[in-house]
């Protein structure tokens, strides 16, 4: 699709954008962009053998932000007309109070890269070709295992378009499509039941859904819910902690991501503020925040911003390197934005957020890493986290894992938070694996109200100490 | 709109929706303009005014089901989204609980006035709202010199919904809600500790003075200076007022019908069963004048009740809703919680403190989640240590964890505090003996 297509599929055109453009900054603000979205997505739900639910969503709008200084003023409308577009922008000029005029230049279209290139658009594909999905994997899951009782199902899909200008001159749009598939298992065993789920989520159509991802979705709900049947509790304390590849990633969002976030120290709030250039880790780790990953949950072509999407180095051989900026960070610091400024949708204004955060392989094995732990944990699986960005006290919680005793895996776990600091963490990462994978999962972030898809990545890691909970 | 527009549109789109093949409809109409300024470094940060519409629909094509929204509410999109929505409900498969509610559980006190909307909403200007939180602002900072950064709020929305069943349920109501909050971030070492307090009411007028929710931001901020982890082992806990929810949503969450159908909750089967120790009694009451959490009718349309929940530890209700009810063969009882009250017990927090020779005293969550299945749980702590009677270390990067059925058997005594800025208005309690890690 083309910088036409975008227009006409939201009723409007370059003079009626330049005029709203030039309404936000009739009372002196510096800076203002437009930013039109229209999002479609569905919901196909499973329960008790039947595919028996669906809901389906569209969302339509546009939101005008005018930025004086470090100020933000912001409106939005959901009706999308010369005269609402108009009033809303009056609103977010408001923030800014004087007669100062601005010429605002010829809007230039700036064609951004595809990274998710997709077959079949999702607006293709019916509730009634998606239903045998669902049947089928319903199928394998109970001949998977006779303990299971339950089997729940979602398979859900969104399609975002958006059309991008600002006060620069820049037009730009986007096309964002998502797939995801969910699978919750209970099972039963001597009058105990178990739960646990997975699930798959890409940027991609559905071809995503092939024959072994369908299988990889029955098997691996089934097998994570019913090895929790045999699985402890570590005893309570400090101990080595091993984090499996994948989506172990999630030590890096909690422990370092967040506090990169420019906006926490262009307010000087995180506790890595004026870390830049200073070691922070051993010298064979390489952490990076990443858009452009072909299909990755977390990718965007473009930031919610206009500007093109990078890969950002947030540690480089040990050295902090870089924050993860918007518009307002980047200005602050004198720097070339990163591409890292998002927002749930056009009712929000944008903020510095991760995309797809991971960790570079590393020079060690994992064999060698599970055999060099006298007695920690290995944890495999995960269902949220949070920090604080201040004290930098993260917590990410274990859904399955193994204890490791003397270098050997034994004993499976289950449900334990685990908790630490940021840059000690940092600090004390000893080894790292050359077995890096990115998680496919279905992360979603939340940060001042505004949820975005990310992704995460790791090799697999030891961590000399962290504090784990338990009995 | 207003409300008579909004009731033609209703009766517009069952219409439709009826002459595309649906036999039952439920429309929601809702509309929310609200506004939310932030202000930090002197000045403001940010100012936001929003103006949202949206419907929802739920369609029932001979027991086949499905829900759909949107916000773009213009009648030639409509036409089509109505369309789309019952031809795709088509596919489905049929599911015999799938229908609207016996219109005998409908809300029948419709007239009843909550008072949750506060009618000089619009009055409230811009000027003031800055002026209120510039006062927080300054207030906040001159209260430490330890302080980095702060910031205050202040958020306001009306809102209003309009209900429309096509078996004759009709509820309109409208609301507002006022927040302020404050946050802190304070130097300590290499470190940054952020505190923060944020009230929310009904009531503009019953908002706290801006000193009050300055002075609880920066308290919190302060009390984390110097925090560090503990040995690990077995402490009794005593739970601030406005934390014990955490704990609390272990126990109500598995009382979903959903969860007891699907099998997803370690409290099916507990009906008339002790769940907590004989201290615990809750009630839920739909029908307090300005509370947070106060309602007529459920998401279904069915009329609340009040509920003694869990009275001397035993287990009076699941919460039922239409659907899962059906599935269950229960009877709708009103749906989740509402308004939240506790029997108290006759010792202030200080008294409970001062009792304990060796204890944690926890005001802070960091992260960690519970399993409703089986009910384990593992929580990231803040909080101090207490030994005989008295705070003697700030504590932090500690988790708690253990099983909610086992824990909430070890209530020993509840506080005479309940924390009113909530929906839930729990007050503190103490537990005995719990496992943390620490060091």
């Amino acid at each position: 699709m083309e910088l036409h297509n975008y227009l006409e599929h939201f009723g409007v055109n370059l003079e009626l954008i330049r005029n709203i453009i030039s309404v936000g900054l009739s009372k002196g603000g510096d800076y203002c962009d437009l930013y039109f979205q229209n999002s479609l997505s569905d919901y196909i739900g499973l329960e008790d053998n039947a595919v028996n639910r669906a809901h389906s969503n569209i969302t339509l709008g546009v939101g005008i932000r005018v930025i004086k200084g470090k100020q933000t003023g912001y409106s939005f409308t959901e009706i999308i007309s010369a005269e609402t577009m108009k009033k809303a922008a009056q609103t977010a000029a408001s923030i800014a109070n004087s007669n100062k005029s601005h010429k605002i230049p010829e809007l230039q279209v700036h064609a951004p890269a595809n990274y998710y290139a997709i077959k079949t658009p999702w607006e293709e594909v019916s509730v009634e070709k998606k239903i045998p999905y669902l049947q089928k994997i319903n199928e394998k899951v109970f001949a998977l295992d006779k303990r299971v009782i339950k089997s729940t199902i979602s398979f859900t899909n969104s399609t975002n378009r958006i059309l991008f200008a600002n006060s620069e001159g820049r037009i730009t749009y986007d096309y964002k499509p998502m797939g995801q598939i969910t699978v919750s298992c209970i099972a039963e065993q001597n009058g105990k039941r178990e739960q646990n789920s997975f699930n798959l989520s890409a940027r991609q159509g559905i071809e995503f859904f092939n024959e072994e991802n369908i299988n990889r979705l029955a098997k691996e709900a089934v097998e994570s819910t019913v090895s929790l049947f045999d699985a402890g509790k570590p005893q309570a304390g400090e101990m080595e902690v091993v984090l499996s590849a994948g989506s172990s990633g999630i030590l890096l969002h909690e422990a370092i991501g967040h506090g990169m976030e420019a906006d926490f120290n262009r307010k000087n709030i995180s506790i890595f503020s004026n870390k830049i250039g200073k070691p922070v880790a051993e010298n064979f780790v390489t952490i990076v925040d990443d858009g452009t990953n072909p299909n990755v949950r977390g990718s965007i072509n473009i930031d919610d911003e206009g500007n093109d999407t990078k890969k950002t180095v947030l540690v480089e051989n040990g050295i902090m390197k870089s924050y993860m900026h918007d518009r307002l960070s980047a200005i602050h610091y004198g720097v070339k934005p990163t591409g890292s400024g998002r927002r749930e949708s056009f009712r929000f204004a944008p903020l510095p957020r991760m995309r797809n955060t991971y960790m570079l392989p590393g020079p060690h094995k994992r064999e060698e890493i599970i055999k060099s732990v006298k007695k920690g944990i290995i944890a495999e699986t995960f269902t949220n986290g949070q920090v604080m960005i201040g004290g930098g006290d993260f917590t990410f919680y274990v859904k399955s894992g193994f204890l490791i005793e003397n270098g050997k895996i034994t004993m499976p776990i289950k449900d334990i938070n685990i908790i630490g600091n940021g840059p000690e963490v940092l600090k004390n990462i000893t080894m790292v694996a050359d077995d890096f994978k990115m998680t496919e999962g279905g992360w979603t972030c939340g940060k001042d109200g505004q949820s975005v898809p990310v992704s995460m990545g790791l090799p697999t890691v030891k961590v000399s100490k962290l504090t784990v909970g338990g009995i | 709109m207003d409300r008579k527009e909004k009731e033609a549109l209703a009766q517009y789109i069952i219409d439709l929706a009826k002459k595309n093949g649906a036999n039952q409809i439920a429309i929601n109409l809702s509309e929310e303009n609200g506004v939310d300024i932030q202000y930090r470094d002197s000045e403001i940060e940010q100012l936001q005014e929003s103006q949202q519409s949206s419907l929802s629909i739920q369609i029932y094509v001979d027991n086949k089901y499905s829900s759909h929204s949107t916000n773009d509410l213009k009648k030639e999109s409509l036409k089509k989204f109505i369309e789309q929505a019952v031809k795709s409900t088509k596919f489905l498969s049929e599911d015999k609980y799938r229908k609207l509610p016996d219109s005998k559980l409908y809300a029948k006190n419709l007239d009843l006035d909550l008072k949750l909307l506060d009618a000089d909403y619009h009055k409230l200007s811009a000027e003031e709202r800055i002026e209120r939180i510039k006062e927080i602002y300054e207030l906040a900072l001159s209260k430490s010199d330890k302080i980095i950064s702060t910031a205050s709020n202040f958020s306001d929305v009306i809102f209003s919904s309009l209900k429309v069943h096509s078996n004759g349920f009709v509820g309109f109501k409208e609301a507002t809600l006022f927040s302020l909050a404050s946050e802190v971030t304070i130097k300590d070492g290499d470190s940054r500790p952020e505190g923060w307090f944020a009230a929310q009411t009904r009531f503009k007028n019953q908002l706290p003075e801006s000193d009050f929710i300055a002075n609880l931001a920066v308290q919190n901020a302060l009390d984390k200076i110097g925090q560090s982890k503990i040995k690990s082992g077995n402490y009794d806990l005593l739970v601030e007022n406005k934390a014990v929810a955490n704990l609390l949503s272990m126990l109500l969450s598995p009382l979903a019908a959903s969860a007891i159908q699907q099998k997803r909750s370690y409290l099916d089967g507990m009906i008339g069963k002790q769940v907590a120790s004989s201290k615990l009694s809750i009630l839920d009451n739909p029908f307090v004048e300005k509370g947070l959490g106060s309602k007529l009718y459920d998401s279904d349309g069915i009329a609340t009740r009040q509920r003694k929940l869990i009275d001397n530890g035993v287990l009076n209700y699941y919460f039922i809703d239409n659907y899962y009810g059906n599935k269950l063969g229960l009877e709708p009882n009103g749906g989740a919680t509402s308004n939240l009250f506790f029997e108290t017990g006759n010792k202030t927090l200080i008294e409970m403190q001062t009792s304990l020779k060796k204890g944690i005293f926890l005001t802070g969550f960091n992260g960690g989640n519970s399993n409703s299945t089986t009910g384990d749980f593992s929580f990231g702590i803040s909080g101090f240590l207490i030994e005989n009677g008295k705070l003697t270390k700030p504590i932090n990067e500690m988790n708690i964890s253990g099983n909610s059925k086992e824990l909430w058997a070890k209530l020993a005594e509840i506080g005479n505090d309940p924390y009113q800025f909530s929906r839930w208005q729990t007050p503190s309690m103490l537990f005995e003996n719990i496992s943390f890690s620490g060091l």
